[in-house]
């Protein structure tokens, strides 16, 4: 730090130390401005909102929220998004862990070709192959299978788009366990199932969970698939009522204020408990992949 | 004294010992492996295969495609004023992204580093916008992006600072810029996350002993921090190009790729023909050139990381 050689050493390091945290605040509350801005307007009448916009909302007035939350299309919307969430979370961690548990731990024929396949999906995410999936839910819709229209159909797409990643990630997990366990547990008389059962699912509690945390966001907050999938309205997940709620109000600011802060919170909150998950899912999945 | 086989040999011994156990073991596999395969070929990999045969068709979507125009599509696309600004901004939005976004994630988690008191919390604040829906990222700087200054925070702030209330998202040279800001508020706190978690890897010595051998913060940072970082920052890269090649929720939401398709990307270009005009036969030929975006990118990422180990890093 050639500015301050004339300065003691503890004062360099203090100087940079103020300097550090001087641009890491400005950041922070760059990051908050959207976000407080937000709940500012969820929090004011709609003249308020053309009156002074980005004032603090003094006194705080409820009545866009509650007008929201007392809507049983609301509650619709919720409940679709937390039905859809948990089976495509409980899709994935099943399908998954099955697949990386074979990657990880078994050996067999054409091992690398087949995982190499699931490495191809990492190259094509779901926004590129909307299209095309929208024609194979399609072909099955007259093969018999109605999966247009139906979260079902919602479902199994979230899930297959979310099968490359999460072996990927899973399999680093389930690599680190050491060989030793899986040897003894064989010298005990344990078959491929029983130490996958008994052992290795136990152990690898924590790299479910991160995987099952990843995938409850993503699907949580996916749109583009419900909005190809779902047509009738009583389908709609909560980004797809957002969308629809905002092409409805768009003109009153702090009615789409309020429905965006609403439907944001849950994912805060989520956040807030199931950061250390989330983190080392990401970092699992890219550090290592 | 007897001679213990090798441990190779007992393998050996226990690979033969048993075929009901060896098809037990097969069927495991089969079974384990069936569900995601089955998923994953169905919806990723077969509907590769069906786009490459609808893009061969002139199909609005009602009846059976029965109007073959062979590459006509593809051609078409190539030449469409649209098409080629969508790839030039896409473009844009890798160059903005992998110059802007990804140095600023650097520069901010080698700032935060790694004894940094309230590391955590700032962790924890910059990462938070990415678990937010993009549907709901899009709105809240829609609010901010409001072009009147008395309900737009930024023209507020523009004039109040004595400047003309800027066209956020009506201006087409500006419109691009400002979904990229949106963009980075959302997504640079990943990236970040990633630098840290590959920053927690680096031996403290090293930097310690270059400490000791006399390099200052900037020699260090750049002759050990950045080189060790190595493939992290490349796997970052490759994630930032291949999300900007596909963005599409935030750009639909804020502009729906205009005005006058001056925020165009792949994606928004790809489900306007798709799913607003119906021309099925053409969405899917513009599927399968991002396809082979992605492909080439892909390809040409692995080419360049394939590299002796002593070069990727720890």
């Amino acid at each position: 730090m050639p500015i301050a050689y004339f300065l003691p050493r503890w004062a360099q390091k203090f100087l940079v130390r103020i300097f550090q945290y001087l641009i890491l605040s400005t950041v922070v509350v760059v990051m908050f401005v959207p976000i407080v801005i937000l709940i500012f307007g969820s929090l004011k009448t709609t003249g308020e909102m053309y009156s002074h916009p980005y004032a603090f909302p003094n006194p705080p007035h409820w009545e866009n929220l509650v007008a929201i939350l007392t809507q049983p299309a609301f509650w619709r919307l919720m409940w679709n998004s937390v039905i859809l969430m948990l089976a495509t979370t409980a899709g994935v961690v099943f399908v998954c862990g099955l697949a990386a548990f074979v990657f990880a731990r078994l050996e067999f024929r054409s091992k690398g070709w087949v995982f190499n396949l699931f490495t191809v999906g990492l190259m094509f995410p779901i926004n590129v192959a909307i299209l095309p999936v929208y024609f194979v839910l399609r072909q099955m819709n007259e093969m018999g299978i109605p999966l247009i229209d139906s979260l079902v159909g919602v479902c199994l797409v979230q899930i297959a788009f979310n099968i490359s990643g999460n072996i990927l990630i899973l399999r680093g997990f389930f690599t680190a366990i050491p060989a030793e366990l899986q040897d003894a547990s064989y010298i005990d008389g344990c078959n491929n199932f029983d130490f996958f059962w008994r052992i290795l699912l136990p152990l690898a509690r924590p790299a479910l969970a991160a995987v099952a945390a990843l995938t409850m966001i993503v699907s949580w907050n996916d749109l583009l698939v419900p909005l190809v999938v779902l047509n009738s309205d009583e389908l709609w997940t909560l980004p797809l009522g957002t969308m629809q709620f905002q092409g409805q109000y768009g003109q009153d600011l702090a009615m789409v204020s309020a429905f965006v802060a609403l439907s944001s919170i849950p994912t805060l909150i989520f956040y807030l408990f199931a950061e250390r998950q989330i983190i080392s899912g990401l970092t699992a999945g890219a550090v290592k992949g | 004294m007897q001679q213990l086989p090798a441990i190779p040999d007992i393998l050996k011994l226990k690979r033969v010992s048993g075929a009901p156990r060896r098809f037990q073991d097969s069927l495991l596999i089969v079974l384990f492996l069936l569900p995601a395969l089955i998923l994953f070929l169905l919806f990723v990999i077969y509907p590769i295969f069906r786009s490459i045969y609808f893009s061969m068709f002139d199909w609005n979507g009602l009846g059976p495609a029965v109007d073959f125009v062979g590459l006509q599509n593809f051609k078409d696309i190539l030449t469409d004023k649209v098409f080629l600004k969508a790839i030039s901004n896409v473009l844009l939005i890798i160059v903005f992204s992998v110059g802007i976004q990804l140095p600023l994630a650097l520069a901010l988690a080698v700032m935060v580093g790694r004894g940094l008191p309230g590391r955590g919390l700032f962790r924890t604040i910059f990462f938070m916008p990415y678990v937010l829906s993009e549907i709901n990222v899009a709105i809240m700087w829609m609010l901010l992006y409001n072009p009147d200054p008395d309900r737009g925070l930024l023209n507020a702030i523009v004039t109040a600072l004595g400047g003309e209330s800027i066209g956020w998202m009506s201006n087409t040279d500006i419109v691009l810029v400002s979904i990229f800001i949106a963009l980075t508020w959302k997504y640079f706190g990943f990236h970040m996350l990633l630098y840290l978690a590959g920053l927690q890897n680096i031996p403290l010595e090293l930097e310690e002993a270059a400490r000791i051998d006399g390099a200052n913060s900037f020699q260090n940072f750049f002759y050990i921090t950045l080189p060790l970082l190595g493939s992290t920052i490349r796997t970052s890269v490759y994630l930032s190009v291949l999300g900007s090649i596909q963005q599409f929720i935030m750009v639909w939401i804020m502009t729906k790729g205009g005005p006058v398709n001056a925020s165009e990307t792949l994606a928004t270009y790809m489900y306007r023909f798709g799913f607003v005009r119906f021309q099925l036969g053409y969405g899917s030929a513009v599927a399968i050139y991002m396809f082979i975006l992605c492909l080439i990118f892909s390809l040409i990422y692995q080419r360049l990381t394939r590299r002796p180990d002593y070069l990727t890093g720890l």
